[in-house]
Parts: structure tokens; C-alpha cells; sequence
């Protein structure tokens, strides 16, 4: 009874970073390449939780969150950042957008692991 | 993890090459924030990843050019071209320290330095920002209360995932704040009313107990974290059971209930993500997939095993007068052709990657030569087997490495000539039948013929008063050895490569042209076949000996009219429609002794503008030819490309129509060894 994560990152290294991290700790994972991307599969796919790079080519990830959290579907789904942003005023500008986190890159695989169990659970 | 290390590196560098393209844009239209966006987002992504995938030292350094550079993000400073180079110096060692992260970075700080001076600020910004260091005092635990927005529960904050994370910690003595609960008309089922009070009896730091509410430590959310002894518990609301607390889990486990159509989905849809494992990788919403390219070239192989096989079914089929057989046969020959092309369009790479690459190389040449250039490229789209464009970088690099030394005049020359002060490089590539045709032109002095000539003589290649056409003239740069320049750069003119540049082309099956007029610059092109692997050929039989000629050179089939075919010798020409074309019996050239045919067939071939016949004994008709390399033994041969096999599992050669129309025109010794010519 695996949960479903959904990782949209531009950069493969990360998609494949990420899926490596949560796959061994039994999570499903889906990778989607850009906002837009994301939300179609976030929007057709049943997952648990989102994880969401910040800079992306077309739908950037803060686009992304306003975009989804419109959606039905998104009610009670965390989504966390993973962007090398840390200031305040992102922060504040990703919560208002409807984020429940963020990752600070660079991470470790441990943190990413722990966060994706603080918002989802294992 | 090394897996994803690799990716990285791939993927840092089109990021660098994205990053540099962007830099270079970026120097024509300093304005366009679209490109500064771009190249901060590849910035951006090598500093993120690079860190993650252990390379700190590009990721330090990425930084800091972010830094510096994001004056031009905010506008303060323009992307004035002192500053584009130095960046793209820049983008040159964040390729070093990507390729080899256990050098350390060395030549970084000087670069940095350039780049702050060029932006015109001494500010150095700290290094990335430390962990935080951990330290505090033993204490007997902590109380903890916070109250989640009333919308946390829409945005996906489990409040049992921060109790049970604390919990984790020890004993944890926990209360609801139930006082914000509204009369149930007023209740939103989804919004989150309650506070909780925690006491937690455990010895841990401040941060540890911090990073439990690590998305939550905001301004507007109701966080308070005090040392045990500190604050008096229990003050605040009712108690309320452990149980009470997890019912809370019956508004938030929604998405849970439907896990098992998730995980359904997660498995068919995330295929590719629950299995990084593999070497590929889905990129743009599964539109395109990257497959190592051994393994392509390994498919080719099969597809081009699979055709010979195909051959010699239809063969079989063809003499046997099975009808199952036959069909089978037939179908085998439509999904093989069909296989093959699907095969070869997936080797097709755009050109315009290459082109890319010399966006650079004219920047810096323009730099380091003092030449204003204006590179335009078209064609970008036009696709060739990926083979030959990696075989083609370095032929393309000599060539416009000479236009910008040799052919484009300096801005005070150019002037005096009443052109522009900006010389324009033009690479171009476009379809020319089953041929891609790449020009390289500069608008710039010209060859001088004279001088060539004069070299030519000197060098021995041709006699004082040897009469040659201009073109001829021009092929003479392609000899070994050969070099106008009056005196040698760093860049050209050892006269080393213009030969090299015309053996790779031919190897690649192509040819090379120079036109030139003298002040108005010269134009290089090369013409290539599409592809190298598997061809369209015209079967023919000469002799005793099958023969194939690739069928884009092939312009039409005439039968030998009979008073032509008598006068065997000299120069021979053949009227087609009005056009005297001349022609190569393939007989002599080949020395056959077997019986000639009654009705010898001329197969009329081009290449280029020029066009010639070659007579045969007998057009048996069309087949894929999967092209085998000739021996080492034999790659001298000239009138030979290479080999195929057919379907009975003989041998023919394939007829190099270039060479042939070649030693047509200049009449030289067409002698070809007699046991080659019967090696079919």
C-alpha cells in the first residue's frame, strides 16, 4: 500500500535523485518535467503528496501550486518545494500560493526522506 | 547514486550549453529578460544538483557567478560584452569543475573577480550558507503549542504527522485547543479549528523540536516553543484523549481512501519513476526518450542483418511456388523497409546542435582575431544521421575557423572596400534531394586565384601554363600541404586540415565545393548523404558481376542506342533529349571477359551539376543496400564506396558515383584492378 509521490523537476539528476530516495523507501513515484506537466499528472493520477522544484521553462512551480490548488483534487495534498531559494519572502510567497514546505538544495537524501515522511507519512 | 552523478554531468552540460547560447543572445539583445531568466534557471540547476550530486566545488562557484551576476537580473548592470565573455569564460570552468570535481577549483577566484569588477562591485557575499550549528543546554524537555491555519488542512498539513513526529522524541503529554471550534452551522469540515498543547519529556535541541514544525515557523502561524521548566502546562484549553486528537484522521485520511486506485495508477503512470534504475530517461511529458547511442548503432546493425536475411526470404520466395511462402515474403519485405526508415529517422539528429556549438567558436574567434562577425545560421532543423554530425564538427570548425581568419577583412580593410565594419559568417544546411547540403559563406575578401595559382606552381602541383578551370583551381587549397596564408596564426594557415577537411567529408561519403568571387567573399559547401548505414540502390549487372548504384544518384535509365554502341573508345557521348552526356562503359573499366549483352542499358547518374552515363549489361532493378565498409586491403579503391550482400549471399559492389564522374570529366587512368572488378 505504497503512497504515490509526484516529483516535477526540469532537471533529470533530481527527478532521478528523488526517485531513487523515495523508490527505496517504498514510495511510488511519478516524475513530471514542468509545471504543466505536473499538473496533468497531478490532476489524473491519485498521489499522496508533491514535491516541486521552483525554477522551471514554462509553468514555473509557484504557477504550478496556484494552478493545482484550484483543482479538487488537491485538497489535503502537501506539496513541498525543493528549490535553492531560502529566504523569507519566498517562503512567504509559496505558502501563500498553497505549499506546505520547502527543501533548501542542496539535501541530502535523509532529509528529503524526512520531509516527504513529515508530509505524507511513510 | 552514481547513476544519477552521470545524468547530472550530461545534463550539466546542455545546461552550459543552454547557459552559453543564452549569454551569447544576451550580448545582442542585453535587454531581453526572458534571457536572463534562462540563464539564471541553468545557473540555477547545475548549483542545485551539483551540490546534491557531490560537486560542491561547481556548485560553490555557480553560486557565486549567480551572485555577481544578478546585477544584470535586476537591470542595475547591462550584459555589456566585456561582461559576456567573461562569463562565458566562466561557463568554460564550471565545465572543468563539472568533469573533473576532484581537481578543486583553482582558476575560480580570478574569474569571479573579473566578472565583480565588470559588474562594478566589490561585494563579495558570504559562501553558501552553513548548517546551523546545533548547540544548547540540557533541559528536561519542552512544551510546545501551535494552532494550524484554518486552510492547513486544504494544504496538505497532517497535524497527526507533527504529533507523532514529536511524540518520537519521548513521552509527550498532548492536549487540544479545542476553544476556536465554531457552532457546528458555522463548521467548514475542511478547516482546521484546533490548537494542541504538547509537553514533551525528552532531552533534545531546540532545533530538533523546531524542525517538526520547520513548514510552519511563520509569521501568522501560532508556534510556541518554550523550555519545560520555563512555562507552566496545562494552562491553556481542555484535555482532550490521544484518541480524540486521531479523529482528527477521518477529515485528513480522504486522500487515503482512495490509495489503492493511487497506487494502481503511481505503477502503469510512474513507470519510469519507481525505476530510475534504467538508462533512459522520459523527457517533455514523455514526447522524447534518451536511449545511449551504442544501442542505436547496435539496432542498425540488426536492422541491416535483418535486411540481408529479408533478401534472401524473398530470394527463396521467388523461386519457390509456395504461396504461404510468398506472402510471408511479401510481408517481411513491407515491415523490414518500413523498420529500416523508422530505424534511420530515429539516428536523425537536427544539425542545429552543431550549429550551437560554433555560435561559441565565432565569439571567440571574433575576440581573439578583432573581427567584427555576425554569424547567421539557418537550417537548424534540417536532420542527419548522428554519425556523420559528430564527424562533421571538426571539417566545420576548420572551415570557419579559415573564413574568419582568412576570408572576413578586418573592419579598417573592410571599410576601405565600402563594405559594413561587420563581417556576416553564414552557415546554412539545407535538403538537396537525398542529400543535406551545408554552406559555410562568408562575405569577405574572396580567394585570390591568382595567388593560388602561383603557389600551385611553385608547390609543383600543376605546370606554369596548365590551363584549369576556376573551380579546379579552388579544389587545389584541398591538397596536402597547401597554404596562401602569407603568414601562420595560431588559428589556420599551417596548411594542415584543408586536406583533412576533404578526406573526412569523402569518407563520409560526400563532397566538398569552394566558390568564390574575388571582394565579395567565398562560400564552402558540403554536400552529405542522409545517411551512411542502408541506401536505396539500383542493382545492375556487368559481366559476370553484380553492382549496386545508389539510387539518389540516379537520374533516369535509357537504353545504349546501337550506332553508340560500336565506337568503343575516346571520349564517348550520348544524346539524351538534345544533352550530350558522356559515359563510362563499366565493361572496359571492369575488363570483363563474360559475353556482353545484345542491348548494353546506360544508367544516367549525377552528382553535383554534372552528369554522366554509365553502361551496364543489365538493370536487374531496386534493393536496400546495407552498406559493409570495404577492407583496409581495399579502401584504396576509388570507383568502390563499399560493399553489400545480397539476397543469395553474394557480394556487389557499390559504385562510387562521385569518383566515377570525376575521372569521366578529367579522363585520368580508369584502370581498376581485374580481380576487383569480378570480385562480385
Amino acid at each position: 500500500m505504497s503512497k504515490t509521490i509526484l516529483t516535477i523537476d526540469d532537471s533529470s539528476s533530481v527527478r532521478q535523485m528523488v526517485s531513487l530516495t523515495l523508490a527505496s523507501a517504498g514510495y511510488s513515484v511519478i516524475e513530471a518535467v514542468d509545471g504543466s506537466d505536473g499538473y496533468d499528472k497531478a490532476t489524473s493520477a491519485s498521489v499522496d503528496a508533491i514535491l516541486t522544484d521552483l525554477n522551471m521553462p514554462g509553468m514555473n512551480g509557484l504557477d504550478f501550486v496556484r494552478k493545482y490548488r484550484t483543482h479538487p483534487s488537491s485538497r489535503g495534498i502537501p506539496i513541498v518545494f525543493l528549490t535553492t531559494e531560502s529566504d523569507e519572502s519566498f517562503k512567504q510567497q509559496a505558502k501563500a500560493a498553497g505549499a506546505t514546505g520547502w527543501i533548501v538544495k542542496p539535501f541530502r537524501q535523509d532529509q528529503l526522506l524526512a520531509v516527504v515522511k513529515k508530509v505524507a507519512g511513510a | 547514486m552514481t547513476e544519477a552523478s552521470d545524468t547530472f554531468r550530461v545534463e550539466a552540460a546542455e545546461l552550459l550549453d543552454t547557459l552559453q547560447a543564452g549569454l551569447m543572445e544576451l550580448e545582442k539583445t542585453p535587454g531581453d529578460l526572458g534571457l536572463v531568466d534562462s540563464v539564471f534557471r541553468a545557473l540555477h540547476t547545475i548549483k542545485g544538483s551539483g551540490a546534491m550530486f557531490g560537486y560542491t566545488a561547481a556548485a560553490a562557484f555557480v553560486h557565486e557567478f549567480e551572485t555577481v551576476f544578478d546585477g544584470v537580473r535586476k537591470g542595475r548592470t547591462p550584459a555589456s560584452p566585456a561582461l559576456i565573455r567573461i562569463a562565458l569564460g566562466a561557463c568554460d570552468h564550471i565545465h572543468a569543475l563539472v568533469q573533473s570535481p576532484d581537481a578543486g577549483d583553482t582558476g575560480g577566484e580570478p574569474i569571479l573577480d573579473a566578472l565583480r569588477e565588470a559588474v562594478g562591485s566589490s561585494t563579495r557575499e558570504p559562501k553558501m550558507a552553513a548548517e546551523r550549528a546545533s548547540a544548547a543546554a540540557p533541559v528536561p524537555g519542552w512544551r510546545v503549542r501551535f494552532r494550524l491555519p484554518s486552510d492547513a488542512l486544504i494544504l496538505g498539513t497532517s497535524p497527526i504527522l507533527l504529533l507523532e513526529e514529536l511524540s518520537a522524541f519521548g513521552p509527550c503529554d498532548i492536549r487540544a485547543i479545542i476553544g476556536g471550534v465554531p457552532e457546528l452551522g458555522a463548521l467548514d469540515p475542511e478547516a482546521s479549528y484546533l490548537g494542541w498543547d504538547v509537553t514533551l519529556h525528552a532531552d533534545v535541541p531546540r532545533e530538533s523540536v523546531e524542525d517538526v514544525f520547520m513548514f510552519l515557523a511563520m509569521a501568522g502561524d501560532d508556534l510556541l516553543i518554550e523550555p519545560l521548566d520555563a512555562a507552566e502546562p496545562g494552562t491553556v484549553g481542555l484535555h482532550a484523549e490521544d484518541g480524540e486528537a486521531n479523529n482528527l484522521s477521518v477529515g485528513h485520511a480522504a486522500p487515503a481512501n482512495v490509495q489503492d486506485a493511487a497506487t494502481g495508477a503511481g505503477r502503469s503512470d510512474g513507470g519510469n519513476g519507481a525505476n530510475p534504475a534504467r538508462s533512459f530517461r522520459v523527457d517533455k511529458a514523455g514526447t522524447s526518450l534518451r536511449v545511449p547511442a551504442e544501442r542505436l548503432d547496435s539496432l542498425m546493425d540488426r536492422v541491416g542483418e535483418l535486411v540481408i536475411a529479408q533478401a534472401r526470404l524473398s530470394q527463396l520466395a521467388s523461386v519457390s511456388t509456395d504461396q504461404n511462402l510468398k506472402s510471408v515474403a511479401e510481408d517481411m519485405e513491407r515491415l523490414s523497409a518500413s523498420l529500416r526508415d523508422t530505424t534511420m529517422g530515429i539516428r536523425m539528429v537536427p544539425i542545429g546542435s552543431l550549429f550551437g556549438r560554433f555560435r561559441r567558436l565565432v565569439h571567440d574567434l571574433s575576440h581573439d582575431l578583432g573581427k567584427e562577425i555576425d554569424f547567421v545560421t539557418s537550417g537548424e532543423e534540417t536532420e542527419l544521421d548522428k554519425t556523420m554530425i559528430e564527424q562533421l564538427a571538426d571539417p566545420l570548425v576548420h572551415l570557419i575557423r579559415n573564413a574568419a581568419d582568412h576570408g572576413l577583412e578586418r573592419p579598417d580593410a573592410r571599410l576601405a572596400r565600402g563594405k559594413s565594419t561587420t563581417g556576416t559568417l553564414r552557415l546554412s544546411a539545407v535538403y538537396a534531394g537525398a542529400e543535406v547540403a551545408i554552406s559555410i559563406a562568408d562575405d569577405g575578401a574572396g580567394l585570390d586565384a591568382g595567388r593560388i595559382r602561383a603557389k600551385a606552381v611553385e608547390a609543383g602541383l600543376i605546370s606554369a601554363d596548365q590551363a584549369l578551370a576556376e573551380s579546379e583551381l579552388f579544389q587545389l587549397i584541398f591538397h596536402p600541404g597547401f597554404s596562401t596564408a602569407k603568414e601562420v596564426t595560431a588559428l589556420s594557415g599551417r596548411g594542415v586540415g584543408m586536406d583533412v577537411v576533404k578526406k573526412t567529408i569523402e569518407s563520409l561519403r560526400g563532397s566538398i565545393d569552394i566558390a568564390s568571387r574575388p571582394g565579395q567573399g567565398t562560400t564552402a559547401t558540403l554536400r552529405l548523404p542522409l545517411t551512411l548505414a542502408i541506401i536505396d540502390g539500383l542493382l545492375v549487372r556487368v559481366g559476370d558481376g553484380c553492382y549496386t548504384i545508389p539510387l539518389a544518384a540516379v537520374e533516369e535509365c535509357v537504353e545504349l542506342p546501337p550506332e553508340t554502341a560500336v565506337s568503343p573508345k575516346g571520349r564517348s557521348f550520348l544524346n539524351v533529349r538534345g544533352a550530350l552526356v558522356p559515359y563510362l562503359r563499366l565493361r572496359e573499366i571492369f575488363r570483363t571477359d563474360a559475353p556482353a549483352d545484345l542491348h548494353p542499358k546506360v544508367v544516367i547518374v549525377s552528382s553535383g551539376d554534372t552528369r554522366v552515363g554509365l553502361v551496364v549489361d543489365q538493370i536487374i532493378g531496386n534493393n536496400q543496400t546495407v552498406i559493409k565498409q570495404l577492407s583496409r586491403l581495399h579502401a584504396g579503391l576509388k570507383t568502390f564506396s563499399g560493399a553489400t550482400i545480397l539476397g543469395d549471399g553474394s557480394v556487389a559492389l557499390i559504385l562510387d558515383v562521385l569518383n566515377l564522374v570525376g575521372s569521366s570529366q578529367d579522363g585520368e587512368d580508369r584502370s581498376v584492378g581485374k580481380s576487383f572488378g569480378r570480385a562480385a
